[in-house]
């Protein structure tokens, strides 16, 4: 892998990040480009487990939400048990109970498919999403946990920016290198031909339930740097609405590439700040918004915005020769 | 001195998305509402009040324009941060208005804390702890809370009402616990017995295990449940063939559930509760703003809800504040700010002063449903609380020992 040289695309993007605090406002830092790295990095886990092993799972804003929770229990300064832990053991635990919670979401999701599969992971975050909400003791019901910081100095815009930008930049190479690593395309062959891969002594269940344990890495990850980013969490963060977001946002970027989340998110973020300035009549409309956007991108490019980025790029001589890719 | 500078100043001020410097630029203030949600309708009715007051003075306070910026949440809290985060990151407003909802209301004071820059005044959200417990300086709230808000209800349900034994339904959030302590600390006092308490997440659409299980042997149930969630409520426990007569939450026989159609209006008349407006209260500067609501939304609401005139009285706070201090908002809104917590804000439903936690005081309503000639539903004034306080009237040391507002508190089954 290290022989590939490194693309040049990839090196103009990453420069244009790394560069970016130095021309944009604070808002623009944080509220647009640090969300759509956390959500981005989410729906990176989701990228892996349905663009490469064909398991479509709603359960990752769920593992972010039990990291971020985590986090939020042990640090919060505001109401709360009052445990004020250092930052780094509460980030170790809650990328630990994030990891078994996406081992639990996977043991019972790996024995199903297609549609089952998402409607047990959807199952899931929304018991779970009720929980948060009747649990006081232990998540505070409705009103969760406020007050939620990051150690200096990661709260500061800049800083928090760069964390963001760390943590997606290290989830993005470790998926790219994976999904052409053997392990990546053991799982392709998993989602493609399934019972050939089992008869020359693959082990379905692990290695799809290791799959989704790399998601809930990745999606562990995407939450702490989630409760950090709101400073509070409550049963909003991973209700219905989030969890459905994580999906639309890994369908509009497209499957086919892990940089297809991370385009999704900002695609995603860009709409749901913009999209009442250009349209004021529809400040109330932003579900409609999304859905119809969701809709003309799932039937013209089903491939997301990859998709249509890759048709605008290809040579002229090639449009048509679709068979000489294969 | 040359104008140059001066205009690069504030060029740069607004580049930076921060307060604005020069005098007369126009103030920008945002907004935040539930325009989403089971909320949706008191969002709409909380910005038809804002409106209605920027229109009234004009669109302008203190010598200076005033810029309207509106974002919607949809009653979480998290929603409520984002939009303040827009507003006050991103666009740069000097002043926020909002938000509706109880919970937001405790987001938004803890996120305050954080801008000290920035002056917050509450739009209609009436938990009580946004104000009683750990206040924020620069957090105002010229509406009265959830527990204020039932002053004199307990009392009369037993006294005039008979009913001793009561099973509560409310939602599952801080706003109606302040609501249920607010009529239990009366009510409990005088002898009455709350033997059950159903608690509904916000948004439920499926009443049916709540109403199949409230006990038979009740006189009465209290129902405190907003927007669609209590039309809802109220259909599922009308078609079981519930009889029991309710008590109702401030929002739940508020003109936002009693304007929607259906079958339960026979059954709402008579119900009594108490909030911060009457519909048909005889005084003048009641009847100017309903003719003003009407006048300016023919499709609103037969009379204006809790939510129009919370949003209304928060901006009216915001504009005679701000031409007391003639559009001075620098030094970080210091004479602003001390305009605010001093003033006596004259309202459609008199006077309001703050306390020392920027907390109002003022008149609360004991009002029954009734229906007016035409068949519509509305508030009858049945008498008036003067100058409720956020404590009714304890000394606030005892008032804190009583416990924030929660599931379990209080209780006297």
């Amino acid at each position: 892998m290290a022989r590939r040289a490194i693309d040049p695309r990839a090196a103009v993007a990453l420069a244009a990040l790394i560069a970016a605090p130095l021309v944009l406002t604070d808002f623009w830092l944080v509220q647009i480009l640090g969300r759509a790295l956390i959500l981005g990095l989410i729906a990176l886990g989701l990228t892996l487990l349905a663009g490469f092993g064909g398991m479509v799972s709603l359960g990752q804003m769920t593992v972010a939400g039990v990291a971020a929770y985590t986090v939020a229990i042990l640090t919060t300064t505001g109401t709360g048990p009052a445990l004020n832990l250092p930052a780094l053991p509460a980030v170790l635990l809650a990328l630990v109970l994030g990891m078994l919670a996406a081992g639990v979401i996977g043991l019972l999701a790996v024995r199903t498919s297609g549609i089952y599969t998402i409607m047990i992971t959807l199952a899931i975050a929304v018991v779970f999403f009720y929980f948060t909400r009747q649990n006081y003791p232990l998540l505070n019901g409705f009103d969760g946990y406020a007050e939620v910081v990051p150690p200096e100095p990661w709260g500061r815009p800049a800083p928090f920016y760069y964390l963001c930008l760390a943590a997606a930049a290290a989830g993005y190479l470790w998926i790219a290198r994976l999904v052409a690593a053997p392990f990546g395309l053991a799982l392709q062959g998993l989602r493609d031909e399934p019972r050939r891969l089992e008869s020359l002594g693959f082990d379905v269940y692990r290695h799809r339930i290791a799959a989704y344990l790399v998601a809930g890495v990745l999606a562990s990850a995407g939450g702490v740097l989630l409760v950090w980013f709101n400073t509070r969490i409550d049963p909003g963060t991973v209700s219905l609405g989030p969890v459905i977001d994580i999906l639309v946002i890994a369908v509009i970027g497209g499957l086919s590439h892990p940089v297809g989340a991370f385009v999704g998110a900002l695609a995603f973020v860009l709409i749901d700040n913009f999209a009442v300035e250009a349209l004021p009549a529809a400040r109330e409309r932003f579900n409609l918004i999304i859905g119809t956007f969701f809709l003309l991108v799932v039937l013209f490019s089903p491939d997301g915005l990859l998709g249509i980025w890759r048709r605008l790029m290809r040579p002229p001589q090639d449009a048509g020769s679709t068979a000489r890719e294969d | 001195m040359t104008r140059t500078p001066a205009f690069g100043l504030s060029l740069a001020a607004a580049l930076m998305g921060t307060t604005a410097l020069a005098q007369d630029d126009p103030i920008r203030i945002g907004s935040i509402a539930t325009l989403e949600g089971a909320f949706t309708v008191l969002g709409e009715e909380g910005m038809r009040g804002l409106e209605l007051a920027l229109e009234q003075a004009g669109h302008a306070a203190g010598g200076r324009e005033i810029e309207l910026i509106s974002e919607a949440s949809d009653a979480t809290p998290d929603s409520a941060v984002q939009a303040a985060r827009k507003l006050v990151e991103n666009d740069g407003v000097d002043i926020v208005i909002g938000p509706l909802s109880g919970s937001e209301g405790i987001a938004i004071r803890d996120y305050s804390k954080t801008q000290p820059e920035v002056t917050f005044v509450n739009g209609a959200s009436a938990a009580a702890d946004t104000t009683l417990r750990e206040p924020s300086e620069n957090f105002f709230r010229f509406t009265t809370d959830g527990t204020q808000w039932m002053a004199g209800l307990g009392e009369y349900v037993i006294e005039e009402k008979g009913w001793t034994t009561v099973a509560t339904v409310a939602e599952d959030y801080s706003f109606p616990y302040s609501q249920v302590m607010g009529f239990m600390l009366d009510f409990c006092e005088m002898g009455g017995t709350v033997p059950e308490k159903f608690w509904a997440p916000i948004g439920n659409k499926d009443y049916t295990s709540i109403v199949y299980s409230i006990p038979q042997d009740v006189d009465a149930i209290y129902v405190a449940l907003g927007g669609s969630d209590a039309v809802n409520f109220l259909t599922q426990y009308q078609q079981a063939g519930g009889t029991k007569p309710m008590i109702g939450g401030s929002i739940t026989v508020d003109q936002s559930v009693l304007s929607a159609e259906g079958r339960r209006r026979d059954y709402l008349v008579g119900t009594p509760t108490a909030g911060p407006i009457a519909d048909n209260w005889d005084n003048p500067a009641w009847e100017a703003f309903q003719t003003a609501y009407r006048e300016a939304y023919p499709d609103g609401l037969g009379s204006p809800s809790l939510f129009a005139h919370g949003y209304y009285v928060s901006t009216l706070a915001v504009l005679e504040g701000l031409n007391e201090v003639e559009g001075d908002l620098s030094d970080g809104q210091a004479a602003f700010r001390e305009a605010l917590a001093t003033m006596t804000l004259e309202t459609p439903t008199g006077e309001v002063t703050l306390d020392e936690n920027r907390q109002a005081i003022a008149d609360i309503f004991l009002t029954e449903v009734a229906m007016d000639e035409d068949g519509e539903l509305y508030n009858e004034v049945i008498g008036v609380t003067e100058d409720v306080t956020q404590t009714l009237g304890m000394p606030r040391e005892e008032f804190l020992a009583l416990g924030p507002a929660s599931r379990d508190n209080p209780s006297c089954p």
